[in-house]
């Protein structure tokens, strides 16, 4: 009998690896009328909106199918400027959001574990407190330079995304044995930076991602805050722009805004994927 | 013989500090969490190579001692020597000791191989070195067809090894080992028991080792240090800590025994009719009624229809079968050849007698804490 390691049989040892794929039965969703009755209603409740926003832009006033109304999102007058800075300010956003909220999160679990209940109480603020009363509060007291520019909103969306942000990063984070993660990483060299960018940032990826698109899907559809600051992003824009038109342009740039944000969900997932690929193939090359 | 038997003989692999390994002291360590004293006034000193077990129950402060070692605590008092440089307030990350952990703590991002090569790769060795190096040392603990699997791809035992591997490729100045085995099956457990110790032996690496299981660190260790409440009761090899306890919580802890209320006079106890002289020097002026602390190889049994007490256990063992016999209101554990221990039937009235020289006594207690 072939022995690997201690003299632990092979046989012990496969024994011991989970092997293969379970039972096909096991695996196969049965066929419920109840559970697809549920998930029609879910999808039909999420799509159709969808589907008639999508429906009336690819029509013209007269209510045949036309790409009129994306065809002139390009030289609407404020719609190149406000989807720049809605996309500039989802970028800004989502740098601040994560070199603030990673560090934060990753302390409190190493070093203050007694703080997560502090931590989801304030963290769940933003959502109790409606955004017209925070921007109505930051406005008067924020400095003439500072309201002169439109990343003071980015601060603020910050804030709103904060809930969640901490949630999906606390969520990773429990779901890793990080204390001792790091203190492997710790005792065999490795320095805070090392560890943060080679251990807990690569097992921390499905979190960050999440809380990511979170973020990037509140920053281009928040008006309340960008209105009253008088920045004209994207949802300000559909709101302000009158082209007379019946709402077909406004209704193409959410449209828009929605492929947007699919575009950032894509390219992050597609930026992790290959990142996951290039680690197996090193891997699997040595 | 195994994979990594052969490969422990193999003389082309790396043998790390083969020469002589490093000396630690641990000089009155104090610790202290809220009223807790974790540590207090703990010293020890290490020698060059020796492979010792910190041996207590939970709460006495043994991983306090290895995490004051490996730097993630800082100490209230007291200093960390290697070699005579006090690295009291060195971060874990420049003192250059490899740590397991018990919950083989791998890094589920990388596969084994480069697990094994992440601290040669905090240490900047080039890539082809490190992954050489690495995969020699995986070959090492037998897992040279491992390399490229991940760690929920591996098994408990699989993983501890690659744990291993991991803190041995560094050339640690010191290996601690936190409970390496605890979370692993018994069978498992023996097989890594002795890989660990013939890995350290050949590479003469001073270890330390917590565990709560004394088999664990009888089996295992040159030096067993058994401590309680933050402070050490005896360092000894195992064969004296069992054979000759210094203390009453020693000769409990390890090894199986059993008390015996007695009465004390002129150093000497009066056991189930018997004198025996008392162990050791201990000062025991005042003390009158003591409780005898008694192996189960301190005593004979012969079967009497008058005896003193009867059997009211049996448990075999393999080529001894442990008796529990019950004199009066105490439960006297006694251990026969098996053989001999077919013969005692349950209830069966015995007489007992002490053969041991001397033995130890300890302040009597109360008979429900016995």
């Amino acid at each position: 009998m072939a022995s690997i390691g201690g003299g632990l049989a092979l046989e012990e040892l496969l024994a011991e690896v989970p092997q293969g794929r379970a039972p096909r039965g096991s695996r196969r969703l049965r066929f419920r009328p109840w559970r697809a009755f549920v998930m029609l209603v879910a999808g039909a409740y999420f799509l159709l909106p969808i589907y008639a926003g999508l429906k009336f832009s690819l029509q013209d006033i007269n209510g045949r199918f036309s790409f009129e109304a994306f065809q002139s999102l390009p030289s609407a007058p404020g719609f190149s400027a406000a989807f720049g800075l809605s996309m500039r300010l989802a970028v800004a956003t989502l740098v601040v959001s994560t070199l603030l909220m990673v560090p934060t999160t990753i302390y409190v679990h190493l070093r203050l574990p007694r703080m997560r209940r502090v931590m989801e109480f304030i963290t769940i603020l933003p959502i109790v407190i409606p955004p017209i009363v925070i921007i109505a509060g930051v406005l008067p007291a924020a400095p003439l330079w500072a309201k002169s520019s439109p990343y003071l909103l980015s601060f603020l969306y910050v804030i709103l995304a904060m809930p969640f942000n901490y949630r999906s990063l606390d969520a990773g984070l429990s779901a890793i044995d990080l204390k001792t993660l790091v203190e492997a990483s710790r005792s065999l060299g490795g320095n805070w930076f090392m560890t943060l960018l080679r251990v807990i940032l690569p097992n921390l990826r499905a979190a960050l991602l999440s809380a990511m698109v979170l973020t990037i899907a509140l920053v281009l559809g928040e008006f309340t805050m960008a209105s009253l600051d008088l920045w004209s992003t994207i949802p300000v824009w559909i709101t302000q722009f009158n082209t007379g038109a019946n709402g077909h342009v406004q209704t193409a740039a959410s449209m828009l805004g929605l492929v947007g944000t699919w575009l950032f969900l894509t390219i992050i997932v597609s930026i992790d994927r290959s990142e996951s690929r290039r680690s197996r193939r090193k891997a699997g090359a040595l | 013989m195994t994979q990594v038997n052969e490969a422990l003989k193999d003389e082309s692999l790396p043998r790390q500090r083969a020469e002589v390994g490093s000396r630690v002291e641990l000089d009155k360590l104090v610790r202290v969490y809220g009223s807790v004293r974790a540590l207090d006034g703990f010293s020890l000193t290490i020698e060059p190579g020796e492979f010792i077990a910190l041996l207590g129950p939970s709460g006495c402060g043994k991983t306090t001692v290895l995490r004051q070692l490996a730097g993630f605590e800082q100490l209230d008092s007291g200093r960390v020597l290697v070699n005579g440089h006090d690295i009291s307030h060195v971060s874990p990350q420049k003192r250059d000791m490899g740590m397991v952990f018990q919950s083989y703590s791998l890094f589920p991002n990388m596969n084994a191989l480069n697990n094994v090569a992440f601290g040669l790769r905090m240490r900047h060795h080039h890539s082809g070195e490190r992954l050489k190096k690495a995969a020699e040392v995986l070959e090492m603990v037998g897992l040279s067809d491992q390399t490229k699997k991940y760690p929920h791809q591996m098994s408990g035992g699989q993983q501890q090894r690659v744990a291993l591997a991991r803190a041995l490729a560094i050339e640690p100045q010191v290996l601690l080992l936190d409970e390496p085995l605890s979370a692993l099956d018994a069978k498992v457990r023996a097989e890594l028991r002795d890989q660990i110790r013939l890995l350290q032996k050949r590479l003469a690496i001073t270890t330390i080792f917590v565990t709560h299981d004394q088999e664990e660190a009888l089996s295992m260790a040159d030096r067993v240090c058994v401590m309680s409440k933050g402070r050490i009761e005896q360092t000894a090899t195992p064969g004296v800590l069992y054979r000759q306890p210094s203390t009453a919580f020693v000769a409990q802890f390890v090894g199986v025994s059993s008390r015996v209320p007695s009465h004390l006079s002129n150093r000497e106890v009066e056991i189930f009719g018997q004198r025996c002289a008392v162990r050791g020097d201990e000062d025991l002026t005042g003390l009158v009624e003591v409780d005898a602390i008694l192996r189960p190889e301190d005593l004979a049994i012969s079967a009497d229809p008058s005896g003193i007490g009867f059997v009211t256990h049996k448990s075999f063992l393999g080529a001894t079968t442990r008796l529990v016999v019950q004199v009066g209101e105490t439960l006297v554990r006694v251990d026969v050849r098996s053989d001999d221990g077919e013969e005692l039937a349950f209830g069966a009235h015995v007489n007992i007698k002490v053969i041991a020289r001397d033995v130890l006594v300890a302040p009597r207690v109360a008979l429900e804490t016995r």
